[in-house]
């Protein structure tokens, strides 16, 4: 058996195991990443990036159908539109394989050697890795665990059949006629509403009262109304309680004591992720835990000297950027700097349509924090942006604390509001006062005006409302 | 002043003289949940003038208070409110702006009256309610202050300093930590010239030697008197153009004139100062020039010349600088004017001097006495048009035209209103005040 020895080992290639090993790499440490799969994890090749393009290409079908129906508003026609939906992935996995490549350039580019293989941690130095060319043995003076999380499944409900994950929903080459979404949170309602757009008969069975319970009722009403103008069928108070015994067809169980039947050509199960501690000797190191999730100090020390751990698998939110950020500060820590995670806020951003994005406390979360607060909305009714492309549809909503008027949070829900996710964490992150943003000149005619209107609302001197 | 409304007693600031509209709040005698008896003092206002304190009206239970020390309260607002139950619930302190507007435009929210410690928490925080999250005002602070005007709240225990990533990161690479150093920035936000300076001159930084760098910054309200005093010379010194005159008076005839009275003094008889003498000379030099016994109205554009010589004494009490005043100086003989000299700065001192014996004054006197210096540039008493400021006395050398001889020298430094008085008049003032003091017989021959 070869035996490697190396400074720092990260086990998980994801967004947070990439960057620890491009940042310590580029810092001068010694450093090999493992990964069973490619580089980039969940985050690129069965994640975010997929699910953006899948989402993006039903956007522009769902343009072209409207045109072909006459129900574009700015009065363009076309003729049937159709969708090879093979071609559509075979795009989609061209991009997952330019970024994946582009990963693997930029280890090597800052000196981070990579192993594919399977990990399996034997004690705190040491990690045997199961490759194509066998088993090789990892000594490692520090070891990162980024191992990232993997979707729920449902007990009655297991994947395999129709019966699909994310990942299988972002490789369906053919469009089903009918899909459901059991789970209403953001996965199962960005998939759900990329193939209602491609024409799919969606319906979404979520358990609790309201879908995206994640964020407050205003917020996602846009959301709501959409996927209803959508014609997407959203079942909430609906607890799936398995399939019919043909495996045909979805039970639920609803709030009011009814039992349906629901058949669909795929059910796609999107119910939460789960932090990934199972299968790579994480229960050698015996260490602590936070419920599901390993437990991890403000520099991302796990309880055993050497072992961090970053990413979905240290907790909530499970995040992409905050593995990133969490990655970027261990290889600076690992290099001897002294840093801690003192980051004031992680935006969260759900790419529905319209899309929400947020930043900070929302103002409920704000009240329970014993904040008395000034809150200021602005919609983008009054918005000429958003008039022009035909989507007046959300607001932009800012928190800031009544006493200083310190901005604690802000949030929108609109179209393409995603970008506004770094305007919203520069904010915060800088410790922005209302007054700040009201005094800042916010380009016309963009939807941003009203990230200034709402900041001016919250003042008692809004302009345009 | 006192008046019902539900059982529930309130005290409303008191008229505490002609033309204030406000005073201000310069001592609480009780608090809320104090019981206090009728005629029991309560709080004690000042005007410009002088100090009122306000007794309760009946006997109950204060629970409330209507501002905190160092506030203005206009007239009529609603200074305390007094409930004969003893059990009665405290209410919370905020004023209502209606009834008690902060009289000063730039009173902060943070200037709002504190609620007592024991009532903080049962504020109830403001209700969510659908106008405020749709926020088409914000909820004006306590104070009624727009709510743009706001002051960094010192931060509260437990809370993150509020400084861009940068900084923090700068702080965490020198081993700052960022909770010890106070931002300068609004909303007490940390700039990275804040750092700089901690990193210039932390808490206790050894350094060679043994000592200690002293950085801690003591904060004082400037209130009470000294608001009003600084009000007072503030307004003087932008308003006022002063030209002053410092003269040379050989006072050694006068002080044996004193030695020798004072020598004789019976019992009875006060012993005198040279300010009686002064205050003397002055009523005979203003009878000669009545602009400088006058008050310059500046509203009215009128110069008001006064036939009664009414002498303010710059007085230093243990709460600041005030000045009493000898009422008719013209009709008082040197002993009456050296024992009414005496009684109102002691009253002034004793903080037990009545308003008039505080204001009215045509014409002031400081001195500094023994430490008086040899020159001093006195403001003028405002509305008043001079001066006269007393420096220390000396024995100097005075060349008499053979040989240097030793004589008593005092100078005067005295300002005049140079709006009204021009410099030609301020010198022949001061020439006559010194041949006077010189030769101090001239100022008690009559006619």
């Amino acid at each position: 058996m070869a035996e490697i020895v190396c400074k720092l080992l990260i086990i998980g290639g994801g967004p947070g195991g990439y960057v620890t090993a491009i940042r310590a790499a580029q810092l001068g440490i010694d450093t090999l990443i493992v990964d069973e799969g490619p580089l980039g994890g969940t985050c690129l090749n069965i994640g975010c990036i997929p699910s953006k393009a899948l989402i993006h290409a039903g956007e522009e079908f769902h343009k072209l159908t409207e045109a072909a129906t006459g129900g574009s508003p700015f009065g363009l026609s076309a003729a049937s539109p159709a969708i090879d939906l093979g071609k559509t992935m075979a795009w989609k996995d061209g991009i997952v394989t330019r970024l994946t490549g582009g990963v693997a350039g930029l280890l090597k580019k800052a000196g981070a050697k990579s192993l594919r293989g399977r990990a399996s941690i034997r004690d705190g130095k040491t990690v045997t890795v199961e490759t194509d060319l066998g088993p090789q043995t990892v000594h490692a003076e520090t070891i990162v665990i980024a191992t990232g999380s993997e979707p729920v499944e449902l007990p009655s409900l297991p994947f395999g059949g129709k019966v699909i994950s994310s990942t299988g929903a972002l490789a369906l080459t053919q469009l089903p006629e009918s899909l459901v979404v059991v789970g209403g949170g953001y996965i199962g309602l960005e998939i759900g509403t990329a193939y209602a757009k491609l024409g799919v008969k969606v319906t979404v069975v979520e358990a609790a009262p309201r879908i995206l319970p994640v964020w407050d009722a205003e917020l996602t009403g846009p959301v709501a109304k959409r996927l209803a103008a959508l014609g997407v069928e959203v079942m909430t108070g609906a607890k799936v309680t398995g399939l019919t015994d043909d495996g045909e067809t979805l039970q639920v169980a609803t709030d009011d004591g009814s039992d349906i039947t629901l058949a669909a050509d795929k059910i796609l199960v999107a119910v939460g992720r789960r932090p990934r501690t199972q299968g790579f000797g994480l229960e050698q190191l015996a260490l602590p835990m936070d419920g599901p999730f390993i437990r991890i100090d403000n520099q991302c020390r796990t309880a055993m000297r050497g072992v961090y751990a970053i990413g979905d698998v240290t907790g909530e939110p499970m995040l992409a950027h905050r593995a990133m950020a969490q990655g970027e500060m261990v290889a600076d820590l690992i290099a001897g700097q002294p840093r801690v995670w003192d980051k004031r806020a992680i935006p969260a951003v759900c790419f529905t349509d319209p899309e929400i994005v947020s930043v900070g406390l929302g103002p409920d979360a704000a009240r329970r924090d014993g904040q008395a607060v000034l809150v200021g909305t602005f919609p983008f009714r009054a918005n000429g942006r958003a008039m022009s492309l035909a989507r007046e549809d959300g607001f932009v909503r800012v928190i800031a604390r009544e006493d200083n008027h310190v901005v604690l949070g802000i949030e929108a829900v609109g179209a393409g509001v995603a970008e506004f996710a770094s305007a919203f964490s520069l904010a915060i992150e800088m410790g922005v006062r209302l007054e700040d943003i009201a005094d800042t000149i916010h380009a016309h005619p963009t939807m941003g005006e009203a990230i200034q209107e709402s900041a001016l609302a919250a003042l008692g001197r809004g302009l345009h409302l | 002043m006192g008046n019902s409304d539900n059982e529930i007693f309130v005290i409303r600031m008191p008229d505490v003289g002609e033309g204030i509209a406000e005073a201000e709040l310069v001592e609480w005698h009780a608090q809320p949940g104090d019981m206090v008896r009728e005629d029991d003092v309560i709080a004690a206002v000042m005007t410009d003038k002088a100090t009122v304190e306000i007794p309760s009206s009946i006997t109950g239970k204060v629970i409330w208070l209507g501002g905190k020390v160092g506030d203005m309260i206009s007239v009529g607002a609603d200074l305390v409110r007094i409930s004969p139950d003893a059990n009665a619930q405290i209410e919370a302190a905020a004023p209502e702006p209606a009834q008690a507007p902060p009289a000063t435009p730039d009173a902060a929210p943070s200037d709002a009256p504190e609620p007592a410690p024991e009532q903080k928490n049962a504020a109830p925080a403001k209700p969510a309610t659908d106008a405020e999250t749709h926020s088409a005002k914000p909820a004006a602070p306590a104070s009624g202050v727009p709510a743009r005007h706001v002051q960094p709240p010192r931060r509260a225990a437990g809370e993150k300093p509020l400084a861009s990533p940068a900084i923090r990161r700068r702080a965490l690479e020198a081993g700052v930590d960022l909770r010890r150093v106070s931002g300068s920035g609004p909303a007490g936000r940390l700039t990275h010239a804040d750092l700089d300076a901690w990193l210039d001159a932390p808490e206790s930084a050894p350094v060679t030697g043994g000592r200690v760098r002293r950085t801690e910054v003591t904060e004082i309200p400037i209130i009470g008197l000294r608001r009003a005093i600084s009000r007072k010379l503030g307004q003087t010194w932008s308003k006022v153009p002063h030209i002053t005159i410092v003269e040379e008076i050989d006072v050694s005839a006068l002080e044996e004139l004193r030695a020798g009275l004072n020598a004789e003094r019976k019992e009875g008889k006060p012993r005198l100062t040279i300010l009686p003498f002064l205050v003397q000379a002055l009523v005979r030099a203003v009878a000669d020039q009545p602009d400088m016994n006058a008050h310059h109205d500046d509203e009215a554009g009128q110069l008001r010349q006064f036939a009664g010589v009414h002498v303010g004494i710059a007085t230093q009490t243990p709460q600041g600088l005030k000045v009493p005043v000898v009422r008719h100086a013209e009709s008082r003989s040197l002993d009456d004017t050296a024992i009414e000299i005496a009684r109102v700065a002691e009253a002034a001192r004793d903080n037990t001097a009545l308003r008039d014996e505080l204001s009215g004054s045509t014409i002031t006197i400081t001195s500094l006495g023994a430490l008086g210096a040899i020159a001093t540039t006195p403001l003028i008493n405002a509305p008043e048009t001079a001066i006269v400021g007393v420096n220390k006395m000396a024995m100097r050398p005075v060349w008499d035209g053979a040989q240097f001889v030793p004589r008593k020298i005092m100078n005067l430094s005295s300002s005049f209103d140079h709006r009204v008085i021009d410099g030609w008049d301020a010198a022949i003032f001061v020439k006559r005040l010194k041949t006077l003091l010189e030769t101090p017989a001239l100022i008690f021959v009559e006619g």
